[in-house]
């Protein structure tokens, strides 16, 4: 087996040419996901039979408490190898996740007050699965506050990663959150080992959303990333090619 | 339609949980751009600096 391409993916000129190539591969089949999901949620699916309509918010909620997650995991796993190897492409991965897992935590946060307020009588209360959201919001934003206060971006990659790798014990806590204590929240209709709680054309649309949101997340990376490394690179070469317009 | 943008009386809740998420993805996409453009736009000044210098 050849491995070239794989070490490849530490080089950062590699990397640059491969993001810029890579983003509408992404972007566009995010894009028809997205807009099918839509559709599917707000037109064809049924009204729920205890939440009528209300139930339609699970198709912005649920995918925006999927990218929290996910793009935390991602965060804490690329921090991890560029600390344990010394790699700046990881640790340029890791800075990319940052503000995209936060603004999405936001959009989770908002959402789901939104709809808890008709389905529960109120928009916030301090639940283990809504709090347990909540510290990981100021885990984006302490990372990210981290980073800004660090001149040197060699000591703010190795100090942030730290912070993103001790973090992530959060992401089981807020997964099983609902399961361990006695939440408001609901438990997982999806993400479960038994057949999904939905009927298949609720089902469809938010499968949709979450295929969706993911690839968005890895466009908007491979946008980020390149930003990302172009930071990290001194007086290369490859960069008076890319960037000379 | 009405009944669409009624959404069974759910409406002052389903409708600014949407706003939110759309403002959340299209902010993410100009964000993301504008990051690129400041390393590009840094990285430019690198060069001239090191030019001069030479």
């Amino acid at each position: 087996m050849n491995w070239s391409w794989f070490h490849r993916l530490a080089s950062p000129p590699h990397v640059y040419a491969l993001a810029a190539r890579l983003t509408p591969w992404f972007a566009w089949p995010a894009a028809v996901a997205i807009i099918a999901g839509l559709w599917g949620g707000l037109v064809l699916a049924p009204p729920d039979y205890q939440q009528g309509d209300g139930f339609r918010i699970i198709y912005v909620h649920a995918p925006s408490a999927w990218m929290s997650l996910m793009v935390y995991v991602t965060m804490a796993v690329s921090a991890a190898v560029g600390l344990v190897w010394r790699i700046k492409v990881a640790h340029a991965v890791a800075a990319s996740c940052a503000p995209i897992g936060a603004s999405f935590t936001f959009a989770a946060l908002v959402t789901g007050a939104l709809w808890g307020q008709p389905m529960w009588g109120t928009y916030w209360q301090w639940d283990p699965r809504l709090t347990s959201e909540l510290v990981l919001l100021f885990l984006y934003l302490g990372y990210m506050g981290l980073r800004a206060g660090i001149e040197d971006p060699q000591r703010a990659d190795r100090a942030s990663a730290v912070l993103a790798v001790v973090g992530v014990v959060n992401v089981p806590i807020i997964h099983y959150s609902v399961t361990w204590w006695n939440s408001l929240h609901q438990a997982p209709s999806v993400m479960r080992l038994a057949k999904p709680a939905m009927p298949l054309a609720m089902l469809l649309p938010l499968l949709l959303m979450l295929l969706g949101f993911t690839l968005f997340f890895v466009a908007l990376l491979l946008v980020r990333l390149r930003g990302e490394v172009l930071a990290r690179e001194r007086a290369a070469s490859w960069i008076r090619e890319v960037v000379s317009a | 339609m009405r009944a669409f943008f009624d959404m069974g009386g759910y409406a002052a809740f389903v409708w600014p949980a949407y706003a939110v998420t759309l403002a959340v993805v299209l902010l993410n996409i100009f964000w993301a751009y504008r990051a690129l453009e400041r390393s590009r736009t840094e990285a430019r000044r690198r060069l001239q600096v090191q030019g001069e210098r030479r």
